[in-house]
Parts: C-alpha cells; structure tokens; sequence
C-alpha cells in the first residue's frame, strides 16, 4: 500500500523533521515491511507556474507536431514557448517551468533557440514533473483552479513523501490510509484522529426512494448498501487534491464519480462499487449466478460464470462479479446523473475464489479477500455519498441495506498469559494499554480473566496468542530476551543420516564432485535411455516449469548425464560427479486419500491411510565419471576409469556398510550390456555399475567408455556391530597359482571354488593377472594365495597342498586347468 | 712374528694418511675396512695382545687403544667432513622445485549444501534436537491443511505449488519442510527438539536469486514453558554459529498461518540488515491438529532458506552456481574443512 505522508499527516501529527529512517523503522516495528518511500519533488527547484494558454502557432515543416504557444503566466506579457504535445487548446490552465527552473534528472530550463524561435520556458507533462510514469501529453489542469502565475508546485503537492508499505494477508484493515494511520500513530506515540469520526451515516436514512438490495445468502455477503443519488454533474472536474492522492498511491484518476469510490476505498479500506442507477431495472440482488451463464465486465472482456458464483444482478441478469469487477452494462460513464453506489461486507473466501477463478486481482478484491471492517458498509457509502454531493453537485435520493454485519466474538483471556507466552514479564497495565491501542475494548473479570472486544476491523484477533501478538509488537520485537532452550539428551544422527554423510564424504575424498541436480526429467529422454519397467513410471507434474520436463526423476542417471554434458561442454574433460538423492516412482497403486479436517488430530487410521497414500521416495547415490579421476600433469597422466573401477567403488560403497555382496553380470540399460555388473545384497540387487551403454554416450556426446554406478543407499540393510577375528601375528606363505579356464566362468565363481578348496588357513586370494589372447574361449587367471597359522610358521610343504587342494576343487567346480 | 709398538705406529700413521687422502664416502669405507677392518694391521695387535705375558700386555694394550681411538678419531672426523660434501654436491643435484604443482591431482568435494547441512544438523545435535526428514513428494494435507493454510489459500495455487497428477493423489512437491514438523508432532510426544533440513519445491523461475528447488532447514521445540524468549535465543545462537560471534539478530513482526506471533529474522551482516526466514510461535490450532494440548505445551518454529545463507555466508552471487552442478564449484569447498 503506498501512502503519501502528507495524506497521513492529516490523522497522525507525524514531526516534519521526521528522518526516513525513523519512519521506516516505525512502520517495521510493527510489522510492515517498507519496499520503498519515494521523497517526491526533492529534485524540483525554481519558478514553476500555473499559466494559461493565450495563443497557439502550429509550426508546419517538421517530422513532428510542434507548437509556439503564447502563456499568460501573470507576468503581464505573454510568454513563448515551444511544445512537443498536442493535447491541449487556448484557454487551458498548464503548467510551466520558466528559465531559472530545474527539473529531475538536472534538468535546467533556460531560454533557447529552437524551431527558429525563442522558447522562454517548457510546458510540462507529469512524467518530467516526477509525479507519475503519464507523459502523453503535458498536464492540462482544471479551470480554475488557481490564480495565474501560482506556485504550481504547492498546488500540485509535488513535494511529498510516499512509502509503500507491505501489507501480511491477516492486517486486511492496513490497506488504508485509516489502518496505517493508526498504526503510524501508536509505534510513534502520537494521537490519531479516526477519518471515519467526521463521517455521519444517520443523515442517510433507509428509506424505499432509492435501488432497493437484498441477499440470499448472508454466509458470502453478511451485510450490504446501497444508496442512490440523482443530479450528477458527470462533467464536474475532479479536484486536484483528489486526484493527487490517488495518483500518489499508485491509482489513476479516471472521472469524478469513480475517482470518489477508489479515494473513498483508499481513505477507509472499503472497497465501493458505482452503478448506473438508470441502467438497474428493479432492484439489486446478491445471489449464486446459476442461470446467468455469462457476464462482460468492465474490461470489456465476457467472462464465464460458474452456478455457485456470487454476483450482483438486477431481474435481467448480472451487473458486476461482487467484489471483483463491476459488469459493463452498468458502466458508470461521462453522461451518467444518477447512480447507486453500493458498499458490502463480502466474505474473504468467496472472493478469493472469484478473484482466482477469473485471474483478476483487483485494488477491490485485494482487500476484500482480506476482510474488511464489516461496520464500513454503511459508513464508506455515506463518505462516498457526502463527497459526491460536495464536489459533483449530487443529490440524495435514499439508501438500502441488507443483513446485519458480523462482529469477531468476544475472546476470554488471561492476560498474564502475555508474560508467560513472550517469556518477560509483561505488567497488566502495560497488556492493556497495548490492547486499547489497536482498539480493543476491556471488560475485567477478574486479574486473570479479561473479556476482550476486538475492534471490527480485527476479525483475526481470536485467541490469546493472536491478542499476544498484538502487546508483542506494540512494545517491540525487540524488547524479547534471548534464552537458549535445550532438548533431549543422547541426540544423534539417524543410521541412515550416518551413512548419507560417509558415502559423501567418501566420494569427495576419492576425488568425486557433489552436484545437487533437479528431478525434473524429460520422458522421451528416459525413453532414450533405454528405461523400462518401474524406472519408466515416472509422477508427472500437473503444473512443471517447463513442458519440457514434466516427470519426477525415477533415477538418478539421467540428471547426473546431463550435468556431465555440462561440464564435458565447458572445458572439464575428465570430472567425476556424484549425487545423493531421492528418486519417485509411480509403481504402487496408492489408497484413496482421505479428507481430513483440521479441528483435531485426525483418527489413527485415517493417518495411516493418510500416510500411506505418499509413495516410497528411495535414497540413491549415483555417479558418472568421464575419462579419469584426476587428470594429466607434469608428473603423468593418472590411469583411465573404467568399468572394473565403477564396481569396486559401488561395492566399496556397499561394503563400508558392513554388507557382503554378490557380484553377477547384468544387461541393464542405460549401461554397455556387456560390462554392466549388478550388486546383490542378501539376494536383493542394490547397485549397478560399469560402463555406459556406447549408444546413450554418442547420443550425449559424453566420451567413450564413460562409466556410472548407482547403489541405492537406503535399501542397504543395517548390520549389527561388527565382530572381528584376531590379528594374527605368525608370518604368512604365499603360492602363486595360474589357471586357464572357460571365458564363461566368472573369475568370482573361480575364486570361490579356489577358496573352498584351500582350507581353513587360507588368509586371502589376490587376483593379480589376467590374460585373455590365449584364445579357443580361454582365458588365463593367475593368484596369490595367502596362508597364516594362528599358532605357528607354516612350512613350504603344507602350504602347497593346500594349493594343490585348491586347483582341485577349482577344476572339479569350473574346469580350471593349471596353465604350463 | 709379533707386532711392536713401532708397527702399530707406522699402522696408525698409515691409516691417518690413508683417510686423509679418501676423496669420497666410497673410498673412505675401503680405507675403513683396510685401516680398521678385522684383517687390518691394528686389529691384528689386539689380536695378539692375548699372546704377550701380563706385565707387557697392560702397556702394549695401552699404545693399541690409543692407535685404534685415534685412528677412529680420525676416521670419524674425516666421515663427517665427506658427508657434508656429499650433501653439498650430491643431494644439492637432486633437488627438485618443490613448487611444481600436482594440477592432475584428484580433486573432489562436497556441494556446499552438503556442507551446511551437516554443520547445522551439528550444532542443533549438540543442543539435543535430532534431525528429522521426509518426503519431498508429500501429502498436500501434510504440506498444507494441517499447517493452518486452508483450501483457498493463495500459497496452494498452481503459481505457486507444484501438483502431481492425478490431482485427486493429493500429492505435491512439499512447499517447505513444515510438513516433517507435523509429521514429527503426530509420531512423538513433546518434548520434541528437532531440526528438519531438506529440498524444498516452489514454482519460481530460476534467476540469479531465484531457484524452484531450494533447501530449508526448519527447527521445531514443544516443550512446556517454551517462551519467545526461547526462540530467540536459539535464533541468536544459530546466526553466531553461521555469521560469527558479533552478528546480531532482528525479530520484526510477520504473519504466517502455522505460528502466532509469527515474525521474520533477520541479521546484521556486512553493514546491512540480511532477510533470513520466518519464525514464531507455534500455533495453537496446528498443536491441536497433531493431538498435542496448546494447554499444556506450546513452542516454536523456524525456517531458513538454505541458499540464501549460503550467497551470504560465501559470497555466491549467482544461483545458477549452486544449482548447475559444474565441478569447480563443489571442488572450491573440498571437504568443507576451516
């Protein structure tokens, strides 16, 4: 809401020396946050007066309209000018800037030469005054107005402070100059003079003389007036005060009749609508649209009506969506002389809705979704009705009403709970004077019950924390002490918690970079990837970003893909990125929701049923690694990464887990189906790795033989602590053995049989060679066997039974022969 | 044949000469084993000292020793003298530039989001909060209805909410990490201390401040006798954790649904007051939603968006830094050491 302070002035004596800051850091203290205050006019200086149009020269020849215009500025002789706009005739009262005169952006006037002729000064338009974005044409003011020769800038009110004020969805009353006034004056100390004091509805009896209204449902409009006048001048020029206001608080003056209802809504925060009293046959009516399919509002713009929908309607149809924007039909326009001004308590929601359903964000619908003062129908309209009889001649006709408005209740409170709630002592005194300042009424029961009347514009001051509030900001913010609470003993992170962080960690030790990418995912693109199965059922957004990507990522490769494009396009040509993060499938038929209320903790089993309708959300760790880890430098080049290094750090992942794991062959997109390594957990697959699949590489244009893994770190279970053998201090025997064996069998499975067979002393089996050009399907493997006795050195003999005992089981299990 | 004391001396100066004329730590071990070595001439006097009768043996033993001690004497001083010119020509060669940079070195690290996290989950563990989490997919009644924010609230629209189809799963990508808040109040009983980071989803275009997906981390204390107080001395706390010991904090009055009062905090930082998040007292209506007595319990709650303290902390001007995943942003912060 912005609000000139001059405006203010007129409720608040607010100091003339008051500093910006001051006044910002009065409006924060009680919670309105301050976009901007804009000091007006600061930069105008000089001779700026009000002069009449004499005579007007068009000078012909130019590639634009210009004028030679003759002033009577009070200065006895004429004074010339020459002027670029067109929108004004002999006789009319503009505004002129003499030599002398400096304008914003250090805009100096003085006398020129221009057009061929001697320009003593500049017509000016509202934009090169400062006061508004209008530069159209140059400002024609109203007859009259002021003596010739005055100071434009005093009559203008240029020099003026506007701040905008942010107004929270629950201070609906605050969109008014009325509502900050009041809170200006109480963060200041100052009195406050209520606008709404020197406005006397009781002159306007109800009476059947004018529009009559009524309402069929006092849920959507609680009470409603309408009142009539006739005798209208719609010629009647809106004074300049007036239409300075409300062009200072971001509106624009449009006619007399309208600018009245919006200076009437600014002044008091009750949005008025302005019919065509002639153009209503009957009288008005606050009903559901139902039969009425369609109505054109004032926009021009013919808008569909929903049945339920709240409108105002005579006996032929709708004239206005209530509270949103008035109908075109019964537009109030330059020849209207009688006209029914209506002012209504619409409920918040009912608005809302409206509002939303047809996009249209009004100044109207803005504070009536907010709720506002249900006492300020009656008043607002009489305001509106004194004003229109002041400066348009009007005369009153009579007024109707319809229902009663509805009052906040009455809230029980203690008003110790202050204290105890804000955690300081809050002395009662000090709770009601707090009270009373925003308008409260007190009835003590006793020292620890009060009966609270809010104020009518406080229809959100139900309960003792929304009264504390109110003491809260009144003494400020910053009057709370600071005491540090602690909780629970033995707090610590959840197992899972654990693990996120050492993969983490891990990972970025091992010269992995962590990427947090969007989930949102294109489903082609997962198409292309080659997913199937649960991994092409992807959630899609009803409403994304981007029709681009609709789905819920099911996996993390394809983000981790295309952040590794990124970073392959912008010079990194080895990098190695990791993400931890939940994936979304829609594989499980999920239960009905369902409707719960919010009065009370819902039935245990509709909190289940509630629970279990949000699906598993799975926590991966994925990773992609392009070219190497580490990368070429003086000292070498560091060894390409390839599939073999994508397994053992997934089952490394796996294994610091404390998890045994089953390694088998896997053809699972997008990987190379022959160098795809599934990782089973208990019989449970848990992670792929290897390399990528050499077709979705080309398609991104990712090096070749780019290698991923992915282990879903929440299906990994939690073993229990681990229980370790001794260290055994006696020396070791090693026997190398090389086998030649079938392409077919995996090494895993020969170095289970080698294991079986070598016996109980048998520390550990290293790989360390393999050969695969010995061709005819063979393939060479030759290991370390590593032997250690708990209890004494092993001699020479008995461990090369144990490798003979080996070779046996392996040949008898997978054929191995021992390679010559 | 017997050794006389002339032979030891004509050994001893022998020796002397020889070591003296040891160009390098090679010749001066041969000059070791000759002069010195079991087979050399002294080594053969002590040995035969055993032969001679006692009255000579004291006195001959005498000039050996004397003959050895010198000659090692020697030998030592002549070791250290060679070794310094070892050092001097030898290792001086193989010095290297120790300067040469290991560019190549793998170089990895965690996303500054990581870091945070971990650093707030942290401090909170160390005032006895545990760390709660939840989906990111959530109930919309989770993320919504029981936070006090009713159907019709502006918040719930398609501007601002992403839906998931169908619209009847009641399913949206969780606006805040309140809904773990309420998920927390409906499985445990007060007192509760729990902080809850997490991604969080709001229908904003990505710019400069701007992201779609961003992080919260949320804090929520039921207890009784949980005063204002108590939450603005966790917030002082918190800042001095995250901005050092001097920052300083700002309630200013707010509104938000699910607390009352509510208020925003903000920090003084680098010579400006700096938005962090909202904050309040939890609202008793959202207490009674979860079958927690406003009568007997009440407490607060706070939110902070993660990025943001991150641009502030860390001087990130640019949100697509944080969110494009290029390596060289995660790799600035290692491993998050100080």
């Amino acid at each position: 809401m912005k609000l000139p302070l001059s405006w203010i002035r007129e409720y608040v004596p607010v100091p003339l020396d008051i500093s910006m800051e001051e006044l910002e850091s009065a409006f924060v203290k009680v919670g309105f946050e301050i976009e901007s205050i804009e000091i007006q006019g600061s930069d105008l200086s000089g001779s700026l007066v009000v002069a009449e149009v004499k005579e007007i020269e068009e000078l012909a020849g130019h590639k634009k309209p210009i004028r030679y215009v003759g002033l009577d500025c009070g200065e006895g002789a004429i004074r010339y000018v020459i002027c670029g706009a067109t929108n004004f005739k002999v006789g009319d009262l503009v505004v002129a800037a003499l030599p002398d005169a400096e304008l914003p952006g250090n805009f100096k006037i003085s006398a020129r030469e221009t057009y061929g002729k001697t320009s003593n000064g500049m017509i000016c338009s509202a934009r090169e005054l400062g006061i508004s974005d209008e530069h159209a044409g140059i400002i024609v003011l109203p007859a009259k107005c002021a003596a010739l020769g005055s100071d434009a800038i005093e009559l203008l009110e240029i020099k003026d402070v506007v701040v905008d004020a942010a107004v929270n969805p629950d201070r609906g009353y605050a969109l008014s100059i009325r509502g900050l006034a009041r809170e200006l004056s109480a963060s200041l100390g100052l009195a406050f003079k209520d606008p709404v004091s020197s406005v006397n509805p009781e002159k306007y009896a109800l009476n059947k003389n004018g529009i009559q209204v009524s309402i069929t449902d006092p849920d959507s409009v609680s009470v409603a007036f309408i009142r009539t006048i006739e005798a209208f001048d719609p010629s009647a020029p809106v004074p300049l005060w007036m239409s300075r206001r409300i062009e200072k608080c971001g509106m624009r003056s449009i006619s007399l009749a309208v600018d009245i209802t919006n200076y009437v809504m600014l002044e008091l925060g009750q949005p008025l609508h302005a019919f065509d009293a002639e153009k209503i046959s009957g009288g008005l009516i606050m009903r559901p649209a139902k039969e009425f399919k369609t109505i054109k509002t004032l926009d021009g713009q013919e808008r569909k009506l929903s049945d339920d929908e709240l409108v105002v309607a005579d006996m032929n149809g709708p004239l206005a969506l209530a509270g949103v924007m008035g109908g075109a039909s019964s537009e109030v326009t330059t020849s209207t002389k009688k006209i029914a001004l209506e002012g209504a308590r619409f409920d918040p929601m009912t608005i809302a809705k409206a509002s939303r359903r047809h996009k249209l964000s009004s100044e109207a619908s803005r504070r009536l979704e907010r709720g506002v003062d249900p006492s300020l129908a009656e008043i607002s309209t009489a305001r509106a009705i004194d004003l229109m009889a002041e400066l348009g001649g009007a005369k009153y006709v009579g007024s109707a009403k319809a229902g009663e408005p509805r009052f906040a209740p009455i809230v029980k409170f203690d008003p110790n709970f202050a204290g105890s709630y804000l955690g300081f002592e809050v002395a009662l005194e000090t709770v009601e004077e707090k009270l009373k300042l925003i308008g409260c009424e007190i009835e003590k029961k006793s020292s620890t019950e009060w009966l609270i009347d809010p104020p009518s514009w406080r229809a959100d001051l139900l309960t003792g924390p929304d009264l504390v509030e109110e003491v809260a900001r009144n003494i400020g913010f910053d009057q709370i002490p600071s005491r540090l609470p602690t909780g629970n003993a033995g707090a610590r992170l959840s197992d899972l918690q654990y693990r996120k962080r050492a993969v983490a960690n891990f990972l970025a030790d091992n010269g992995f970079s962590e990427v947090y990418n969007y989930p949102f995912v294109n489903p082609k693109y997962l198409t292309d990837l080659g997913f199937t199965g649960d991994r092409a059922k992807a959630f899609r957004i009803a409403n994304p970003m981007s029709e681009e990507f609709p789905d819920l990522r099911t996996h993390l490769l394809p983000g981790l893909l295309l952040t590794a494009q990124r970073n392959q396009g912008r010079g990194h040509k080895n990098s190695a990125i990791f993400e931890i993060g939940s994936v979304f499938r829609d594989n499980v038929k999920l239960p009905e929701v369902p409707r719960l209320g919010t009065s009370s903790r819902p039935s245990e089993g509709d909190l289940a049923l509630l629970l279990s309708g949000v699906p598993l959300q799975p926590l991966h760790v994925g990773a992609v690694v392009t070219g190497s880890i580490g990368k070429d430098d003086w000292a070498g080049a560091p060894a390409e990464f390839t599939w073999s290094d994508a397994i053992a750090f997934a089952k490394k992942i796996i294994e610091e887990s404390g998890n045994t794991v089953e390694v088998s062959s896997s053809d699972f997109a997008p990987w190379h189906p022959g160098r795809c390594a599934e990782i089973q957990v208990d019989g449970k697959a848990v992670a792929h790795a290897g390399e990528l699949h050499p077709r979705v590489l080309s398609m991104l244009g990712l090096p070749a033989r780019s290698c991923a893994f992915v282990v879903i770190l929440s299906a990994l279970p939690f073993r229990e602590v681990r229980r370790v053998s001794p260290v055994l201090t006696m020396p070791s025997a090693t026997q190398d053995l090389s086998v030649v064996v079938s392409k077919d069998i995996s090494a895993q499975q020969v170095m289970n049989s080698l294991r079986k067979g070598a016996g109980d002393l048998l520390e550990k089996i290293d790989l360390f060679d393999r050969y695969d050009q010995i061709g005819d399907g063979k393939i060479s493997l030759s290991f370390t066997l590593t032997f250690r006795a708990a209890d004494r050195t092993l001699t020479a003999e008995e461990v090369s039974g144990y490798r003979l005992s080996a070779l046996e089981q392996a040949s008898k299990d997978c054929g191995v022969v021992i390679r010559s | 044949m017997s050794i006389s004391a002339d032979d030891v001396k004509r050994a001893l100066q022998a020796g002397v000469a020889a070591i003296a004329e040891a160009k390098n730590l090679d010749e001066l071990k041969q000059v070791k084993i000759l002069h010195l070595g079991d087979k050399s001439e002294l080594s053969k006097a002590s040995q035969s000292l055993g032969k001679l009768a006692p009255e000579l043996k004291a006195e001959f033993g005498k000039v050996v020793g004397q003959a050895k001690s010198e000659l090692n004497g020697a030998f030592e001083e002549r070791l250290k003298a060679l070794e310094i010119e070892r050092d001097a020509a030898i290792l001086i060669e193989e010095r290297v530039d120790v300067t040469l940079p290991r560019t190549g070195f793998p170089k990895g690290g965690l996303h500054p989001l990581t870091i945070l996290t971990n650093e707030i989950s942290d401090l909170f563990l160390g005032l006895g909060y545990r760390v709660a989490e939840g989906p990111e997919l959530e109930s919309e009644w989770l993320n919504f209805d029981a936070l006090n924010i009713p159907a019709d609230h502006p918040a719930r629209t398609m501007q601002d909410t992403f839906f998931v189809e169908p619209l009847e799963s009641k399913l949206v990508l969780r606006t805040h990490t309140s809904p773990v808040q309420i998920r927390t109040m409906l499985e445990n009983q007060p007192p509760i201390y729990v902080i809850c980071p997490g991604r969080t989803y709001r229908a904003d275009e990505l710019d400069a401040t701007h992201t779609p997906v961003f992080s919260q981390v949320e804090g929520l204390v039921i207890d009784k006798g949980i005063t204002m107080a108590d939450l603005k001395g966790t917030l002082d706390y918190f800042a001095k954790a995250m901005f050092g010991p001097d920052v300083r904090t700002r309630l200013r009055p707010s509104f938000f649904p699910f607390t009352e009062p509510s208020a925003e905090v903000d920090f003084f930082f680098n010579g400006r007051w700096v938005e962090w998040g909202g904050c309040g007292m939890v609202n008793p209506k959202v207490l009674k939603v979860c079958g927690i007595d406003p009568e007997i319990y009440s407490g607060f709650a706070f939110g902070m968006g993660l990025e943001r303290t991150l641009m502030v902390r860390h001087g990130i001007t640019d949100m697509h830094d944080i969110v494009e995943g290029d390596i060289r942003f995660s790799q600035s912060f290692g491993l998050g050491g100080r």
